[in-house]
């Protein structure tokens, strides 16, 4: 297929569309707004439903709803509004209702700013909600990449029956590169025989709730969604290395950051420094093992992110003291440049 | 090759489809591309630009701090990004809107008067087809069908009658001759 | 020597509004500056600024000031009202804020009889993120998410807030005003004015609703915006007092 120009906000929209998506709730915010604004033009051209709610508290409950109906939903926020909706994704999660939440990430507390940011790492992979549950969370880094974990986003809900949260950040939600929309398949996927289409008088009642009175059956259910998480964690790690063979540093970076890490790479090389790329691409379930493997051979790791050191402590776990962990960022919406990563690689080579 | 081009001027010049047309440019002539604009309130009645990278590699960071070639259409851009310009790079200036010359001697500077010249000719919001015109004969030689074939890409099919008058005032900004 | 017209109230800050060109939210913060010093309220008002365009107000006013996350105003004016009840408080809302996201801090606020003054900016869109559909924007309006004009079907009806929250019982003084002529723009004053005084008076709660434009996001001139706030808004938003007992007990 011809390659279009897109940005990455207007990419997701048309990638979740092409997955079969039909419906989406939102709610405006900078800097994900063409989210929105691509799905209402275009959801009623293809037979779908896009509602703007009266906030993300709604927004994420219409989803809620629909994804227990047992149609494929998304919704989009950026920082503050997914804040509200970590209610409703504990939710999500105690109901085992598959959906995509897209997080066009900016720079926090509060209202913090609308420039690009990583600091909601901690929020998405390690709960933001209440309650044991875990959500994929995938960090795509170039807008085509975006398009493929979009669609992969919808599978993995599908298959495991969980939320799946796509986390970009707003430099990847603005910008534009080429892309191309893959054949999308959905047949190989479980059939959805929970949701709450009406019995027809045909079938048991089908229920969607998170609510168990006694601590053996809750535990019970707890216990089985932990066995499927750790079938995630074995099969579904996704990832991307360069120049990790003699490396002597190897940078961890994901999203935009990823890609700034790369031409610091580029600029060590230039200057006689072996350096490597470890880029996650699946945020939880977090690429442990390759990590734990490099990290032998390696002088140290630099974990490179748009925030004050999230992701570092994930990689410290990792790694487990076998080298040293050093970390660099930038935060509050500013982004780190290739001259300064390539300062830090520098500094510890 | 990598050029790293900074488009800057005023919200309402069409700063961002100046850059979109380029980085179609380079995608019908094989290259990978990139196209980052500014975005928020700042930008409004404010300063817009979008930075544009054009490479035979695979864009890396998409954040252009000291681009090759500055096409700027206004003072307050042209003061703030004049001196990031890379040695040896262009600097092209709408001399209708800024009076200023550049002082800098390690650059090639271009003085076009857009805006007046998209004025005479009728079509006083294409000056900044006039600048990219300008930019696409100071870079390279491209066809006049791949910049066709790029403008039909940028353009939406519904307004499709513009491409004639967009490709014109691309053709007058090519044809100038800004060093004499 | 040149008389001064058109002095700064006291209570604004010498400060350039950052508000489009023709953008009536300057109006409705000057009226409120002038109704703060006319009343000499300065030293004791504490006013709650929104997410909406109006978010830097923090910055506009000279009286103490807190910036409240989107939509829960009338929640932080009930906080700050009840730890020192003796203060003026006031927020200054968009209908995004007011009338979506916000709602349920709205109405609890008001049925409460919380003794606060709710400044509340209908423009019919939302300015600050770009021109989406606000919860008062009119059937068939075209906004960036609702590209073919808003449907009843889709959407339903635009929201009138003064008179849904007029018939609450907690409510004291409700009134829908607009800034398109002097005499509304005087009208305007004069009901921000009645509003803080029935919060001094310990009356409850009292709003004032201001029709508004926003022309950027319209795609309007300023003063075909105006027509159109005439011509569109009014005749759905009538202008008036939907709720006085500020002359009973209370
Ligand atoms: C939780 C949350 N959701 C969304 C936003 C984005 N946001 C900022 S302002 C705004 C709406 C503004 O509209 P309105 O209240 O009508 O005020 P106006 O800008 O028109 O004055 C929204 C949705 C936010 N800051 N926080
Ligand atoms: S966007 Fe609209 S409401 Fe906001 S400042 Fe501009 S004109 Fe006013």
């Amino acid at each position: 297929m011809d390659k279009v120009l897109m940005k990455g906000n207007e990419a997701i929209a048309e990638a979740a569309i092409r997955a079969n998506c039909r419906h989406f709730f939102g709610y405006p915010i900078t800097p994900q707004t063409e989210i929105s604004a691509y799905m209402a033009k275009r959801m009623s051209k293809v037979g779908g439903t896009f509602l703007q709610a009266e906030s993300e508290v709604a927004a994420i409950n219409m989803v809620y709803g629909a994804a227990g109906a047992g149609v494929r939903v998304m919704t989009s926020s950026s920082s503050p509004g997914i804040s509200l909706k970590m209610e409703g994704l504990s939710y999500i999660a105690g109901a085992d209702l598959p959906c995509v939440i897209v997080n066009i990430v900016r720079a926090g507390p509060g209202l913090g700013g609308i420039q690009p940011a990583q600091s909601d790492y901690f929020q998405a992979v390690k709960g933001g909600g209440h309650g044991d549950y875990r959500m994929i969370v995938i960090a795509p880094s170039s807008i085509q990449e975006t398009v493929d974990c979009t669609i992969d986003a919808f599978d993995l809900a599908d298959k495991y029956r969980m939320p799946v949260m796509l986390m970009g950040d707003g430099m990847l939600g603005q910008m534009m590169e080429p892309v191309s929309f893959p054949e999308v398949k959905t047949d190989h996927l479980p059939k959805k025989d929970w949701a709450t289409t009406g019995t027809k008088m045909k079938r048991k009642a089908n229920i969607i709730n998170s609510l168990y009175i006694h601590p053996e059956e809750l535990e019970e259910v707890i216990l089985k969604r932990e066995e499927k998480y750790n079938t995630i964690y074995e099969t579904e790690v996704k990832y991307h290395t360069e120049g990790l063979e003699n490396a002597d540093v190897v940078l961890v970076a994901y999203g935009t950051t990823a890609r700034i890490a790369k031409a610091a790479i580029a600029l060590a090389k230039q200057n006689g420094i072996k350096a490597g790329l470890i880029r996650p691409i699946t945020l939880w379930p977090f690429p442990t093992d390759i990590i734990a493997k490099t990290a032998p051979n390696v002088k140290c790791m630099i974990s490179v992110e748009m925030s004050t050191g999230q992701m570092v402590e994930d990689i410290r776990l990792a790694v487990n003291g076998v080298c040293p962990v050093h970390f660099y960022g930038r935060t509050g919406g500013a982004v780190p440049t290739p001259t300064a990563i390539f300062e830090q690689i520098r500094r510890y080579a | 090759m990598t050029r790293e081009i900074l488009f800057a001027g005023f919200g309402g010049q069409g700063i961002l489809f100046c850059g979109k047309v380029m980085s179609y440019l380079g995608l019908v002539s094989g290259l990978e591309v990139s196209w980052l604009p500014s975005y928020g309130p700042e930008m409004r009645g404010g300063t817009a630009n979008c930075h544009v990278i054009v490479s035979n590699d695979a864009v890396g960071s998409p954040i252009i701090n000291n681009p090759t070639d500055l096409i700027v259409m206004n003072l307050p851009s042209f003061d703030k990004f004049e001196n990031t310009v890379s040695p040896g790079g262009n600097i092209i200036i709408d001399s209708s809107l800024i009076s200023k010359k550049t002082s800098r001697n390690d650059v090639n500077a271009h003085y076009i008067p857009a805006t007046q010249m998209a004025n005479e000719m009728g079509v006083p919001k294409l000056a900044n087809m006039i600048m990219l015109g300008k930019l696409i004969s100071v870079l390279a030689a491209v066809s006049l069908d791949q910049v066709k074939e790029a403008l039909e890409k940028s353009v939406p099919p519904s307004k499709k009658e513009l491409i004639e008058v967009n490709l014109k005032a691309i053709q007058a900004g090519y044809n100038f001759n800004s060093d004499i | 020597m040149m008389e001064t017209i058109f002095e700064r109230p006291k209570a604004l800050a010498d400060v350039p509004f950052h508000y489009c060109p023709g953008c009536t939210h300057g109006i409705v913060h000057r009226l409120i500056a002038e109704v703060i010093d006319e009343l000499g309220i300065e030293g004791d008002t504490i006013g709650v600024a929104p997410v909406g365009c109006a978010v830097f107000a923090y910055n506009y006013f000279n009286c103490d000031m807190q910036e409240a996350a989107h939509g829960r105003a009338p929640a932080v004016a009930t906080g700050i009202k009840r730890a020192n009840p003796e203060n003026i408080i006031f927020t200054y809302q968009g209908d995004g804020d007011l009338a979506a996201i916000g709602t349920a801090e709205t109405v609890h606020a008001a049925t409460r009889s919380e003794n606060i003054t709710i400044i509340f900016l209908n423009n019919a869109i939302y300015g600050m993120t770009g021109g989406q559909m606000a919860p008062t924007s009119l059937v068939g309006q075209v906004t960036q998410t609702t590209p073919y004009g808003r449907k009843v079907e889709m959407q339903g009806y635009p929201i009138r807030m003064s008179e849904m929250l007029a018939t609450l019982e907690g409510s004291s003084f409700i009134k829908r005003c607009s800034v398109d002529s002097i005499k509304n723009i005087n009208d305007t004053r004069a009901s921000i004015k009645k509003a803080f005084q029935c919060q001094i008076d310990k009356k409850g709660f009292s709003m004032v609703e201001v029709l508004s434009t926003c022309p950027t996001n319209w795609g309007l001139s300023p003063a075909e915006s105006m027509d159109w706030l005439r011509d569109n808004m009014m005749p759905y938003y009538p202008l008036g007092v939907y709720k006085d007992v500020t002359g009973g007990d209370r």
